[in-house]
């Protein structure tokens, strides 16, 4: 059994002389794993090139231990692809469609037309499985797609912006079936999303895009804790004396929203409260009153701002 | 946060079909979907009233021989009927094959089709087999029915014998007219998202080349330059497959050669357009 679903080996993709990919190695492992990044990181290209849809012009790529380049049909056989477009089959209504895609991956007729009515109604779409595709809304478009994605019941799942234009309450529905599917059902999947919190409340791993290559990668946990010790501080006073003098200290500030800022301390673990004490400290030497100071806990967001901010 | 759903996915344990079948698929469900329109239902059956007039034509010539000195029962009446189904391949094809790639491409759904375990040439095969069996249902098969018919009727097998090779001709000449109507249609359907473009597009490319060669032969004189046509190109071959004096002067190996560039054109364009993604550049 692969340790990794997917694994990509110095690979690079260009459409024309734009690289939307360049030197790419890097490997997803079981479970499920959010593939951030801003628009036009290469997340799309990405998950196309795992189908087989763009060739890479070098590099290796495999998915569950298949070479998609010489193994495609097996690699597709085990996936199963959301893809961020609407995209249904004209002229069939939901269970038609579903089962119809069923077929297509290799599923005898009957054993299709059921698997259709049950991801069907997994995804809340029973009541409206004889409805044409074509006048679904956009939150429904989007469950549909999931369930052609699943009908086949894949080892892996592609999910390209899964929550493109639903409503919260819709979004927080597909969030909760893509978070089942990834720990309750078994499946792994791959989630590419430029939404920080989908990815944070459904995904164990992330991979962070930037420009056509990997800016960071690993667990979520050990990326938040590799962000260092962090603490929100509100002080009274001039600001620009008591951030020079966090900088000087080999401090970092993160932002300012408002009065607030926030401080992130590197290096190895200190002495309970030593940290604080030090950041009293240079705010007393720069003339600053502390009138807020609480231990914060490191977020995705600023994982990524790091990773894709980093030079 | 609590789940919804009455979380009922399970894992699928049973069979799977064979890579390399899902053509058969897209096919069938085409041909199916089809079949349901009481229109097409509708163009189907008239396009057997010209197999029901020459069947009444060559039992009236086999009951009554002296009928055939007006109305021959030959190897030309069977080509005649072959040329004559070209209006009902147009009509066929063109209510049938405008839409197979540019709906699809219109809803986004190549990227459904390609991203399931399936090539893109089975795809295309797929969708060239829903055309070509409606073509071959009003061209081949009425078509051989006749011969038999005409043995039938006759009581003996005379006129097979004379005419042995009018059924290969029958075959060749009505397989001719379906594989190039059906991959011209399909590379003009892979061209654009609108159905109703691609239909004037396909009766363009027909009638265009129609009415260039008939300017042409009139500015010429003379019918060499009835390559130009796709419709007298077919025609050319067609002459030879019935062993029939030639209509144009035309040869028929540029005849041939032009099919030939005409279906080489259109598998490239399909090669082009039937992609998973658009890369436009």
């Amino acid at each position: 059994m692969a340790e990794f679903s997917v694994q990509l080996d110095k690979v690079s993709v260009s459409y024309g002389t734009n690289a939307a990919l360049s030197d790419v190695t890097v490997a997803f492992p079981k479970g499920a794993v959010g593939l951030l990044g801003p628009n036009g990181a290469g997340k799309s290209t990405m998950l196309k090139s795992l189908l087989g849809f763009i060739p890479p012009s070098s590099g290796t790529l495999s998915v569950l231990g298949l070479n998609v380049a010489e193994r495609p049909l097996e690699v597709r056989a085990k996936l199963g692809y959301m893809p961020e477009n609407d995209g249904h089959i004209p002229g069939m209504n939901a269970v038609t469609f579903v089962a119809y895609c069923g077929q297509l991956a290799g599923l005898p007729k009957a054993d299709a037309m059921q698997r259709a009515h049950e991801v069907l109604y997994y995804v809340g779409l029973d009541e409206a499985r004889y409805r044409n595709v074509e006048e679904y809304s956009t939150g429904m478009k989007q469950r549909i797609k999931l369930a052609q994605a699943l009908v086949h019941d894949p080892d892996l799942l592609f999910l390209d912006e899964p929550t493109n234009g639903m409503d919260p309450q819709g979004r927080e529905e597909m969030l909760e079936l893509i978070r089942d599917l990834a720990h309750n059902k078994g499946i792994d999947l791959i989630l590419s999303s430029h939404l920080l919190p989908d990815v944070d409340y459904t995904c164990d791993h992330v991979v962070v895009l930037n420009k056509g290559a990997v800016a960071a990668s690993g667990s979520i946990d050990s990326l938040k804790g590799d962000a260092g010790r962090m603490f929100e501080v509100r002080v009274k006073g001039a600001p620009a004396p008591f951030i020079a003098a966090l900088t000087a200290a080999g401090m970092e500030c993160l932002e300012t929203d408002e009065d607030v800022m926030r401080v992130i301390v590197r290096g190895a673990a200190a002495v309970q409260g030593e940290d604080q004490r030090r950041i009293c400290e240079l705010a007393r030497q720069s003339g600053a009153q502390v009138r807020h100071l609480r231990a914060s806990v490191s977020t995705l967001e600023e994982v990524f701002d790091r990773a894709v901010d980093a030079p | 946060m609590s789940p919804i759903h009455d979380q009922s996915y399970r894992r699928y344990a049973g069979t799977r079909a064979k890579l390399g079948s899902a053509w058969t698929v897209i096919a069938g469900t085409g041909i199916r979907t089809l079949l349901a329109r009481k229109w097409f239902l509708a163009v189907l059956l008239a396009a057997y009233i010209p197999f029901i007039a020459r069947t009444i034509h060559i039992y009236v010539v086999t009951m009554y021989p002296t009928a055939g000195q007006v109305l021959p029962v030959d190897a030309k009446m069977f080509m005649q009927f072959v040329e004559q189904q070209g209006f009902f391949i147009f009509l066929v094809t063109v209510f049938v094959g405008a839409g197979l790639i540019a709906a699809d491409r219109r809803a986004n759904a190549l990227q459904i089709y390609l991203s399931k375990p399936l090539l893109r040439m089975e795809y295309i095969g797929g969708k060239l087999a829903i055309l070509g069996t409606f073509l071959v249902f009003v061209t081949v098969v009425p078509g051989l029915l006749l011969i038999l018919l005409q043995v039938a009727f006759a009581g003996n097998l005379e006129f097979l014998k004379a005419n042995l090779h009018v059924i290969p001709a029958v075959v060749l000449a009505s397989l001719a007219r379906v594989v190039v109507a059906s991959v011209t249609m399909l590379a003009l359907s892979s061209l654009s998202k609108s159905t109703r473009y691609v239909s004037i597009l396909y009766a363009g490319v027909i009638f265009f080349t129609e009415a260039i060669y008939g300017v042409m032969r009139v500015i010429t004189g003379s019918s060499r330059v009835a390559w130009i046509s796709i419709t007298a190109n077919l025609e050319n071959v067609t002459d030879v497959m019935f062993r029939q004096p030639p209509r144009y002067d035309a040869p028929v190996i540029v005849s041939v050669l032009v099919l030939l560039g005409l279906l080489v054109v259109s598998i490239s364009v399909l090669e082009r357009r039937v992609r998973g993604v658009e890369v436009v550049s």
